[in-house]
C-alpha cells in the first residue's frame, strides 16, 4: 500500500456506490488496565456492534479506530455514530478501538491505519451504520420490552419513546436487551437534509482532559516497577556501533543495564533522569563505514545535476519541447531546493511494554498503523501476534511521523525491551534530540521549473523536473514524489513533469501534505511568476487557466473575497495567493505580509477557504486549517534539518529547529465552502498553500523570487 | 533530602538531588499533566508555578528548591484558572493537547500578573510555549475570553 | 554577507541561528584565552597609548560575546558566540529581567544549571542572582570599542557610576563575574576577573584612553 494507492482507493471508494461496508460484531479482546490508563465509567459497557457501546448510564462510547492526536477523529467518528442513533450530544464518549486490522481497516487502505487525511472520508457511512444498527437494536429491545411495534417507537436526543403508550426511557436501560438483539444488516440510513449534528459546531469530546491535565498520552503510562529505557544513537545516518564503555554509565544512581541494540545502546533505568544521565555517560565510538558523509550541500549540488537528464515521466500532455522551440516565446525558469523537515511533534517518540501473567504482552503507544505495530513487536517478541496487544494512546501529535510501514520505531521499541527481558513493565522513549536527529524527514528535494509565455500573453508550456528521494522507495515512478505537480490543475496546452529517485542512507517519510509540502510551493510560486510576467492577476490570472465551475476556482473565488483581493493592502504590506488541492480538498489561501524588524516576513494575516464536501463538524476543520497553516508557515520560514561537513546531523532540538511561536502566528480567517460532495479530509490540505502565498508575497515586497527554503536562510546568506 | 510543597501537599525527595523537577513530578509523585517536551526550556510544556511564578520544570534541579511551594496543572485553582480551563474548553483550543497544560500554566500565571493583558502582553508571555498544532490563534482568544470573563 | 547591504541595522544578522558573525568582536587577538597581565603594559613609555593599549586588551573582554549577549542594543538579548537572538524569544522588560510571564527567572537560576542527557549544543542553562539585561543605555551590542569606551565614562550612560565605581564593578560584581564562569559548553571570557579588574584599573589611572572610532 502506498499514499498513491491510498489516495486512489479513497477515490474509488467514495465513487465506489454500493460498496458493501461492514459493521462487524464486537472482536473479542482482552482488557488490561494499567495504572495510569484510564478506565470508563463505573456503568457497563455494552457493545452494539465493533464501534458501539451503550452504557447502563446511558453513555455511549465510540470506538476510534483512529488514533486522535488532535485532528478530531473522536469527536467526528463520534458526530457520524450520534446522528443515526440520535443520541444526545452530551451522552457521547469516544476512546481508541482495539488492534486488527481487519474489522477496524482504514477501509480506504485495507488494514487499520490513519493518514491521507482519511478518517472521516472513508468512515462517513460505516460509522453512519454503526449508528444507525445500535439505534436499530435499541428499538428492538425496546419495542420486546415494552411489547409495542418496533416501528412505533421513536428516537430524539437519546431518548426512546413510544407516543401510544407514553413510555420513554434512556438507552441505558435496555442496553443488554439491545446487545443480544440480532445485527441489522443493512439500516436505512438518514437523508442529509435530516442531519441535526452533522454540520454543527459540537464540542470536542477529547477537549476537557486536555485542559486539566488527565488526559493520558503514551508517556504518563506509569505502572509499579516500570523500567525507562533511553538509546544512545548516531549522529550520522547509516552509522553503527563500533564499540562502547558503559562502565560510567552503570555507575549512575538508578542505572539497572545497558544493552547494545541494533539501533544503538540501550540505557535501562529505575527512572526517567537516571536514564538520561545513564546515556549521557556512556562512551560509543560509532563505525562511519556505511554512513552518509555528504553535507546538505553537497546533496543538493547532486540533486541538480539530474535536472538535465531524461527523468521517469510522471505527466506529458501536448509537445513541451515543441512549444519551447516556437519563435517569439518569453522564458522563464527556476530551481527551488527544499530541505529535509522534521515533524517534531510535541511528544517524542514512545512506548511502554507490560507483560501479562499468562506471557502475553500489552503494548501501549500512539499507534498510527497498529496493525504493523502488532506484527513488529510479536515477531521480535517471538509470540503470536494474539499475544501481543497494541493499545492505542493518545499521541501528542505526529503530522505524519508515526505512519510507518515496517515500524521502524516500534523495532526499536521492541528490541529493547526484548534485549532487557524480564517482567518489569518497560518504557521507551526518545528525547527530542533522538526525535530531530531520528531521520523520516520529509526529504529534501530540488525542482526546476521552466514556463514558456507566447507573444500573446498565454502560458504554452510548463516542465517540472523534481528530484528527491521516493518516499515509498520505488525505482519507478512514486507518485508521492509528483502529485500537485504531475495533475497540475491550471490548463496549460503542453505540459510535462519528470523526476527522478535519489537514493539516500536517511530514512525518508511523509509529513503533513506530503509530496503537496513540495509541489504546492513550486507550482503556486511560478504560475505566480508566470502570471506577473504577463501583467496578470494572481487571482484572476488562476482563475482565467482553471474550469469557472471547478472546486479550486471556488475556494480561490472565496478566499480573495475574504481578503477583499481587489483592496491596496495597508502601507508596507504585500498580499500573496496560493490554491492546492491536496487529499481531494481543495484549499485557497491569501497571506498579508511585510518585512518584520527583523528583515524576515511578518505574515499579519491569512484568510483561508475550504472545500472539503460535506463539513462534518465545522469547527475541527476550522482547528485544522489554523493549525494547518501555522505548521506550513513555521517550516517555510524557519525550518531545515541540514547535514554539515562530512554528514553530521547539525540541529538537535528546538533552539536549533525552530518551531512557530505565538508571536509569529497570523490573525486566520477561515471560511468552509457548503458543499454536499462526500467528505474528504482537512489534516493534511491546510498545509501546502500557506508558504507559496507567503513566498508570493514576499516577492511582491522584495523583488526577490523564493528560490531556497526556509525563508530565513536567505536573509542571512 | 529535600522538602516541598506540591499542590498545597509537603513532600519529599531524597533521590538525586540533580534530578529536575519535572522527572520528580511524573516519574515519583505520578501526576503526568507536567509534560516533557524538549528538556532544554525552548518548548514550555514542563511549565509550572514554583512559588507562584512560571518556571520551567525541566531545567529545575530538584535541589535548587528546597522548601519551595511547586503547583502544577492538577492543582491550579482560583478565578484566573477556571477562567483560562472554561475560555479553552468553551473555543476547543486543543488538538493534541500535550502541550496544553504548560499553555494553560503560562496564561493563568500570566492573567494573575496582567489581569487583562494586550496581544503584546500575551505574546511576551507565551512565546515560550510552544505548540507544534499551532493552536497559538485560539489561545490568543482564549486568553482574552478569559480576562473579559473576570471583568464580570 | 549580502545582508548588509540589504538590511542595514543590528536586526538583520540576528535572524539566524549560526548565522555568520557580522558584529562579531571586533578585536579577536590570537590568544583568546588569556589576558596580558596589566604590568606588562609598563613597558609602553607613553601613558596615553599605554592606557589606550590597556583597554583595547580590555576590550577582548568587553566584547565578547560572553558579555554583549546582554548589553544589545535591541531589546532582545543575544546567545552563543554566533550572538543570535535568544531562543525562545524573549524582551527586555522592567529592569531588564524580562517581560511579565516570561521573565529570566522562568529558566535562569541563580546558578548555571547542568543540562543532563539532552542536546550536545546546550550543555547547561546559565544563572546568576542578578541574571538580566544590561540597560539599553549600556548597549554594546554593534558599537566599536571606542564608542563602548566613550559610554562607559559617560555616567549618563554608564549607571551614573565614577571611574572608581566602573573599576569596581568590572573587577567585583557577581554577575560580570559569570562572564568566567558561564557554565558547561560556553566560552569563557579571557583571562580572570581579577586580571580584567587590574587591567581596568591601570586605564583609569592612565586617564581613561578611548580608542579612537
Amino acid at each position: 500500500m502506498t499514499i498513491h494507492d491510498i489516495t486512489t482507493s479513497r477515490r474509488g471508494f467514495l465513487a465506489g456506490a454500493g460498496l458493501v461496508i461492514g459493521v462487524a460484531i464486537a472482536p473479542k479482546f482482552l482488557s488490561a488496565a494499567p495504572t495510569g490508563v484510564p478506565a470508563g465509567g463505573a456503568a457497563e459497557l455494552k457493545p452494539m456492534n465493533a464501534f458501539v457501546k451503550i452504557g447502563t448510564d446511558d453513555t455511549v462510547t465510540v470506538l476510534s479506530k483512529h488514533i486522535e492526536f488532535g485532528q478530531g477523529p473522536f469527536t467526528g467518528l463520534a458526530t457520524l455514530v450520534a446522528e443515526e442513533l440520535d443520541a444526545d450530544w452530551s451522552q457521547m464518549r469516544a476512546v481508541h478501538s482495539p488492534t486488527d486490522n481487519k474489522i477496524y481497516a482504514n477501509l480506504a487502505f485495507g488494514l487499520q491505519g490513519t493518514g491521507g487525511s482519511s478518517s472521516i472520508a472513508n468512515a462517513y457511512e460505516q460509522m453512519r451504520k454503526a449508528g444507525a444498527t445500535a439505534r436499530a437494536m435499541l428499538i428492538a429491545a425496546a419495542a420486546e420490552e415494552w411489547s409495542v411495534p418496533a416501528a412505533e417507537i421513536t428516537v430524539e436526543k437519546g431518548r426512546l419513546k413510544h407516543a401510544g403508550s407514553s413510555r420513554e426511557s434512556g438507552f441505558g436501560a435496555f442496553a443488554d436487551k439491545a446487545a443480544t438483539q440480532t445485527v441489522p444488516q443493512d439500516p436505512k440510513l438518514k437523508d442529509p437534509k435530516d442531519f441535526v449534528l452533522i454540520g454543527t459546531d459540537l464540542p470536542k469530546l477529547d477537549t476537557v482532559g486536555k485542559t486539566n491535565g488527565t488526559a493520558i498520552f503514551t508517556l504518563d503510562i506509569t505502572p509499579e516497577g516500570l523500567l525507562t529505557a533511553i538509546v544512545a544513537h548516531p549522529k550520522h545516518f547509516g552509522a553503527t556501533v563500533k564499540s562502547f564503555d558503559d562502565s560510567e554509565a552503570r555507575k549512575v544512581r538508578g542505572v539497572v543495564d545497558v544493552k547494545q541494540i541494533p539501533q544503538g545502546i540501550a540505557v535501562y533505568a529505575d527512572n526517567t533522569f537516571s536514564a538520561l544521565k545513564g546515556r549521557d555517560a556512556l562512551k560509543v565510538e560509532w563505525d562511519l563505514a556505511k554512513a552518509e558523509t555528504r553535507s546538505s550541500a553537497e546533496l543538493a549540488a547532486e540533486y541538480v545535476r539530474h535536472f538535465n537528464e531524461p527523468g521517469l515521466e510522471a505527466a506529458n500532455t501536448g509537445n513541451v519541447d515543441e512549444a519551447f522551440r516556437q519563435d517569439g516565446l518569453q522564458t522563464v525558469e527556476a530551481e527551488i531546493v527544499f530541505p529535509f523537515l522534521a515533524h517534531a511533534p510535541m511528544e517524542p517518540l514512545d512506548a511502554v511494554f507490560i507483560k501479562a501473567t499468562d506471557g502475553s504482552v500489552d503494548i501501549y503507544n500512539g499507534a498510527q498503523f497498529p496493525g504493523f505495530d502488532q506484527q513488529v513487536a510479536a515477531e521480535i517478541l517471538k509470540l503470536d501476534e494474539a499475544k501481543v496487544r497494541v493499545n492505542t494512546q493518545l499521541a501528542g501529535g505526529s503530522f505524519g511521523r508515526k505512519a510507518q510501514f515496517g515500524s521502524p520505531y516500534m523495532q526499536e521499541a521492541a528490541m529493547v525491551y526484548a534485549a532487557v527481558g524480564g517482567d518489569r513493565p518497560l518504557k521507551h522513549m526518545w528525547t527530542r534530540e533522538d526525535d530531530i536527529q531520528g531521520g523520516f524527514y520529509r526529504p529534501m528535494y530540488a525542482h526546476k521549473m521552466r514556463g514558456a509565455i507566447d507573444a500573446e500573453g498565454r502560458i504554452t508550456a510548463w516542465e517540472q523536473v523534481i528530484v528527491g528521494q521516493s518516499i515509498m522507495a520505488k525505482a519507478d515512478l512514486d507518485s508521492t514524489s509528483v502529485e500537485g505537480a504531475s495533475n497540475l490543475p491550471y490548463r496549460i496546452p503542453n505540459l510535462k513533469v519528470t523526476s527522478h529517485n535519489v537514493t539516500l542512507p536517511i530514512p525518508p517519510l511523509w509529513w503533513r501534505s506530503v509530496g503537496h509540502t513540495h509541489t504546492g510551493f513550486a507550482v503556486e510560486t511560478f504560475v505566480d511568476e508566470l502570471l506577473a510576467r504577463v501583467g496578470r492577476d494572481p487571482v484572476e490570472g488562476r482563475l482565467a487557466l482553471l474550469d469557472k465551475e471547478s472546486r479550486h476556482a471556488g475556494v480561490l473565488r472565496k478566499a480573495a473575497e475574504m481578503a477583499d483581493w481587489g483592496s491596496t493592502p495597508p502601507e508596507g504590506r504585500a498580499r500573496g495567493v496560493a490554491v492546492v488541492e491536496s487529499f481531494g480538498s481543495f484549499v485557497a489561501q491569501v497571506a498579508e505580509v511585510s518585512v518584520g524588524a527583523d528583515g524576515a516576513p511578518r505574515v499579519h494575516k491569512v484568510w483561508c477557504a475550504v472545500d472539503c464536501g460535506v463539513a462534518v463538524n465545522p469547527n475541527i476543520i476550522k482547528a485544522q486549517m489554523e493549525g494547518g497553516i501555522g505548521y506550513g508557515l513555521g517550516a517555510v520560514l524557519f525550518d531545515a534539518i541540514t547535514l554539515g561537513k562530512g554528514g553530521r546531523i547539525m540541529q538537535s532540538n528546538f533552539h536549533d529547529y525552530r518551531s512557530i511561536r505565538i508571536n509569529e502566528m497570523p490573525d486566520v480567517a477561515v471560511e468552509i465552502i457548503k458543499s454536499v460532495e462526500s467528505p474528504t479530509g482537512v489534516g493534511e490540505p491546510g498545509v501546502p498553500p500557506v508558504g507559496p502565498a507567503v513566498a508570493n508575497a514576499w516577492r511582491k515586497l522584495t523583488n526577490a523570487p523564493v528560490r531556497q527554503l526556509p525563508i530565513v536562510s536567505l536573509i542571512s546568506a | 533530602m529535600v522538602t516541598f510543597t506540591l499542590n498545597g501537599k509537603e513532600r519529599s525527595f531524597d533521590g538525586d538531588p540533580d534530578t529536575p523537577l519535572l522527572w520528580v513530578i511524573r516519574d515519583f509523585e505520578k501526576l503526568t499533566g507536567t509534560k516533557y517536551g524538549c528538556g532544554v526550556a525552548q518548548c514550555g510544556a514542563c511549565t509550572v508555578h514554583l512559588d507562584g511564578m512560571p518556571r520551567r520544570s525541566c531545567i529545575t534541579p530538584i535541589a535548587t528548591i528546597d522548601g519551595s511551594d511547586v503547583v502544577t496543572i492538577e492543582g491550579i485553582s482560583g478565578k484566573e484558572a477556571q477562567a483560562v480551563q472554561t475560555a479553552w474548553t468553551g473555543l476547543d483550543v486543543p488538538q493534541c493537547g500535550y502541550c496544553q497544560s504548560g499553555q494553560i500554566m503560562s496564561a493563568v500565571a500570566l492573567l494573575q500578573m496582567v489581569p487583562k493583558p494586550t496581544d503584546d502582553e500575551i505574546d511576551g508571555a507565551m512565546t515560550g510555549n510552544l505548540c507544534r498544532c499551532a493552536t497559538y490563534h485560539r489561545i490568543r482568544a482564549a486568553i482574552h475570553n478569559a480576562a473579559n470573563s473576570m471583568e464580570g | 554577507m549580502k545582508i548588509k547591504l540589504l538590511f542595514s541595522g543590528v536586526a538583520a544578522h540576528c535572524l539566524i541561528v549560526g548565522a555568520g558573525i557580522l558584529l562579531a568582536p571586533a578585536v579577536v587577538a590570537q590568544n583568546t584565552n588569556s589576558l596580558r597581565s596589566a604590568e606588562s603594559f609598563q613597558s609602553i613609555a607613553d601613558e596615553r597609548a599605554r592606557s589606550l593599549a590597556l583597554f583595547e586588551e580590555a576590550g577582548k573582554v568587553i566584547q565578547h560575546p560572553r558579555c554583549v549577549n546582554c548589553h544589545p542594543a535591541t531589546e532582545r538579548p543575544l546567545q552563543g558566540m554566533s550572538m543570535h537572538p535568544h531562543q525562545p524569544p524573549v524582551f527586555r522588560g522592567d529592569g531588564g529581567m524580562g517581560l511579565v510571564g516570561m521573565q529570566c527567572n522562568t529558566c535562569h537560576s541563580e546558578q548555571n544549571t547542568p543540562v543532563v542527557g539532552q542536546a550536545d549544543t546546550l550543555k547547561s542553562i546559565p544563572g546568576n542572582p542578578a541574571w538580566h539585561l544590561a540597560p539599553i543605555e549600556m548597549a554594546w551590542e554593534g558599537k566599536t570599542l571606542g564608542q563602548i569606551c566613550v559610554q562607559l565614562k559617560d555616567p549618563k550612560r554608564n549607571g551614573d557610576k565614577t571611574m572608581d565605581e566602573i573599576v569596581e564593578h568590572m573587577a567585583k560584581d557577581d554577575l560580570v563575574g559569570w562572564g568566567w564562569q558561564p557554565g558547561d559548553g560556553r566560552e569563557p571570557v579571557p583571562g580572570t576577573q581579577e586580571e580584567f579588574g587590574k587591567i581596568i584599573r591601570a586605564w583609569v589611572d592612565t586617564g581613561a584612553v578611548c580608542p579612537s572610532g
